[in-house]
């Protein structure tokens, strides 16, 4: 699948810009990181009503706007330029496509429709105390209790998972992993939210306590959750090859405006060459962002796979590099709490550990290559 | 240049039109390609009469792939008149004379004349504006005195594009002219360069009272820098720009996954694999971002967008390839040591049938001047800085002064 972007795609791409502009301007992050909901519910009810944003890869029956991962990647990739606050990676992609992939009829509609609304926030509790984002490590049980279940354990690092309403949680019944539906407001669900590095994002703590919850899959949802990852990881992705791109632009004016020694810091080499290799490792990973969304917007899953792992662990390193060049850039300025970096900073160190860090994507990789 | 249009069918039907009176399959490269050329089908988007039709460039594939429908023969590989056909014809047909253009550039394309570029110097590299070989107006000709260095295929060239400094006294920018030169002019002695994995791919050329007539100017005295920015602005795309998109996973990256796959299993400690697997992965990774971010170039530069996916490009592979065939010498160990294609000074012939071991080990050596020719990464970085970011250039000494004053090496 070649990378290929049609007028469309940059209309959209300029609309959800323009958006954010007004939206998530660096005074309003900085008010909502301080937040315990961490979002604004009248910018996210707008989104939905106004843009269509949270109904993108919801298919239109079930009230979405169609649409897949390539739109997807550019909205995400825009929310990471401005670091925008608010629970779209959770609940309009992952929550969204676990449903898509592996909850039965009668229960897609109600939540689809909800999520594209902005009505249901929902997230998909997967990781444990073991901090893993794969099938493998989920050790938490359901049992059966009357014609329901009952959940018991903790599902840690949760995406938003103190605001949403509602839980998917992923755990095993039996000897198959299922898809289960927990309310955000459930009897035995204590939800803490995490003192988190990152302000920008929300995470919780759910530990359930004999949690009444109601199976939504009906068969083993292994290859479904790992296609679920493949998703999230590629649209994080963008969203760190969107927040590269910004540290880029921050260095670049700062270089070009603060004078020392009687010139600004840019027309020394060594300031030059920094934001230069910055320059080329955003190229490299706004190719790898693309070329994951192509692919995941393709038939071939392998490949998919393949372009959604080289493009987290790439994009991931190449935030953080860039982010980090970004306050040695700006000197002292840099460090303070006042100055935009250290919020870049933070957010691309977690987020190159949520989803599985680089060197576990760079091992599925080599065994997929068969070093 | 306002540029004409013409439909693909019609484009086609042109070239079913050339396969009638000369198929490649039946023809030698010469006949072929002169027909291509008298055709208008060489460069397509060069002016008619000079092997082209005046349209987009984007038409040229549309060529090739009629070509390749009715024939199995392709003569496209111009590898070796790469300079001739990538810099001197854009060159010739943008700045040169109605001579030249009638009398060069045929040639240039059947592969009949195969050309060198005359630029760099031992004191003019990095800063070839700053060059000092030197041609004085004597008559009907320009008298040249000088020596160029790192000519790829000065002993195989019938012709050169030579820059030359044709007034000392006004800052080094607007004192250079640029000529065709007759490699078989007397006082042209060409001399292999000896490189470090043993080899001579280049040349020096040294220049004694070499006679050039004077109508062998390419654009007016004292403008050869603005004819050398068309040259060099077409380097980039002759060499860099590759023909087709390479296959996923091809080229060095798999040199190197194949010699590990077949590695010795005593060669390294459990340890020692965990450590190496991900460092391949790695370079697996970057070759792949290589491939699809000149990929992306291409797809802007076709849509007459280009940014800075080309740059980027260019820089990155030089880096990635250092590093790579550094990684194929940890994988093959102590053996690493010996070194088969051996150092007897001779021109370089084709690397097609040496083992993987010996073809890493010379790559290894030869990587090395990846990120020093065409632009080493230091002046790459330099660009990208300035020109795709805008940041402000340095305090120079050496922009307004008489190039005659500006300090050099004796």
């Amino acid at each position: 699948m070649e990378i290929s972007f049609t007028q469309e795609h940059e209309e959209l791409r300029q609309m959800v810009r323009r958006f954010f502009e007004k939206d998530s301007t660096e005074a309003i992050v900085r008010k909502l990181m301080e937040t315990e909901s961490g979002y604004d519910a009248r910018s996210w009810e707008r989104m939905a009503s106004e843009l269509s944003l949270l109904g993108i890869g919801i298919p239109e029956q079930h009230g979405g706007a169609g649409l897949g991962p390539v739109e997807m990647g550019i909205v995400c990739e825009e929310m990471g330029r401005v670091l925008y606050c608010g629970p779209y990676l959770a609940s309009v992609v992952l929550a969204a496509a676990m449903v898509r992939e592996a909850a039965v009829d009668a229960e897609k509609s109600k939540l689809l429709s909800g999520i594209a609304s902005g009505k249901t926030i929902a997230t998909l509790a997967i990781a444990e105390e073991s901090g893993k984002w794969n099938p493998e490590s989920i050790a938490m049980r359901a049992t059966r209790d009357g014609a329901g279940y009952r959940l018991d354990g903790v599902k840690d690092f949760v995406l938003d998972g103190h605001t949403a309403n509602v839980i998917l949680v992923v755990a095993r019944d039996g000897e198959t992993l299922a898809l289960f539906r927990v309310d955000g407001n459930a009897k035995g669900l204590e939800r803490a939210q995490l003192p988190a590095l990152d302000l920008t994002r929300k995470l919780a703590k759910l530990t359930f306590n004999g949690t009444p919850a109601t199976r939504i899959s009906d068969k083993d949802i292994a290859p479904q959750l790992r296609r679920v990852l493949t998703l999230g990881a590629a649209m994080l992705a963008a969203e760190q090859a969107g927040g590269a791109q910004r540290c880029l632009e921050l260095s670049t004016e700062y270089a070009k405006t603060r004078l020392q020694f009687g010139r600004p810091i840019g027309s020394f080499q060594a300031i030059k060459h920094k934001c230069a290799d910055m320059l080329v490792d955003t190229e490299l990973a706004r190719s790898a962002a693309y070329h994951a969304a192509f692919e995941l917007a393709g038939e071939d899953e392998a490949e998919a796979a393949e372009a959604a792992q080289i493009a987290k662990s790439f994009c991931s390193e190449a935030y953080y590099k860039a982010a980090a060049e970004n306050i040695q850039i700006h000197g002292g300025m840099g460090f303070t709490w006042e100055h935009p970096a250290h919020l870049y900073f933070k957010r691309a160190r977690a987020s190159s550990v949520i989803f599985g860090d680089p060197s576990e994507h760079r091992q599925r990789l080599a065994a997929s290559l068969a070093l | 240049m306002a540029q004409k249009e013409i439909t693909e069918a019609d484009l086609r039907a042109r070239v079913r039109k050339l396969l009638e009176e000369a198929n490649p399959d039946r023809v030698d490269q010469v006949t072929f390609r002169g027909k291509q050329y008298d055709y208008g089908l060489a460069w397509v988007h060069f002016p008619e009469g000079c092997g082209g039709l005046g349209i987009s460039p984007g038409m040229q594939a549309v060529v090739a792939d009629e070509i390749s429908k009715h024939a199995k023969t392709t003569y496209e590989d111009m590898a070796i008149n790469a300079i001739g056909f990538g810099m001197a014809a854009p060159t010739l047909v943008t700045h040169g004379t109605e001579w030249m253009k009638k009398n060069l550039l045929r040639r240039i394309f059947t592969g009949e004349d195969i050309w060198c570029q005359l630029f760099s110097e031992p004191g003019a590299g990095s800063d070839v504006a700053g060059l000092s070989t030197r041609a004085t107006r004597e008559g009907d000709y320009w008298v040249v005195n000088g020596q160029k260095v790192w000519t790829s295929g000065a002993h195989v060239s019938k012709w050169g594009l030579l820059l030359a400094r044709s007034n000392p006294d006004v800052p080094k920018h607007m004192g250079m002219s640029y000529f065709v030169l007759d490699m078989q002019s007397p006082g042209v002695d060409v001399r292999p360069l000896h490189q470090i994995t043993g080899e001579a791919e280049f040349n020096e050329v040294f220049m004694s009272d070499v006679k050039v007539p004077a109508d062998r100017i390419v654009g007016r005295e004292g403008e050869g820098w603005k004819v050398a920015i068309t040259t060099l602005m077409n380097e980039r795309t002759a060499i860099g720009g590759g023909s087709g998109a390479p296959r996923k996973g091809s080229g060095a990256i798999s040199v190197l996954m194949n010699l590990w796959k077949a590695r010795d299993k005593r060669r390294f400690s459990p340890e020692g694999e965990i450590l190496m697997r991900d460092r391949i992965t790695k370079l697996y990774i970057e070759s792949e971002l290589l491939r699809l971010t000149a990929q992306r170039a291409r797809t802007a530069r076709k849509a007459g967008n280009p940014g800075p996916e080309g740059s980027v490009a260019k820089l990155v592979q030089a880096e990635l390839a250092k590093r790579l065939w550094e990684c194929t010498m940890d994988v093959i160990g102590a053996d690493s040591l010996i070194y088969e294609p051996g150092y007897s000074r001779r021109r370089p012939t084709s690397r097609a049938r040496e083992s993987r071991i010996a073809l890493s080990k010379y790559q290894f050596l030869r990587s090395r001047a990846n990120s020093i020719e065409g632009g080493t990464s230091e002046v790459m970085k330099n660009i990208l800085g300035e020109r795709v970011l805008g940041l402000p250039g340095e305090p120079r000494n050496d922009k307004d002064v008489p190039w005659k004053q500006i300090p050099r090496n004796a």
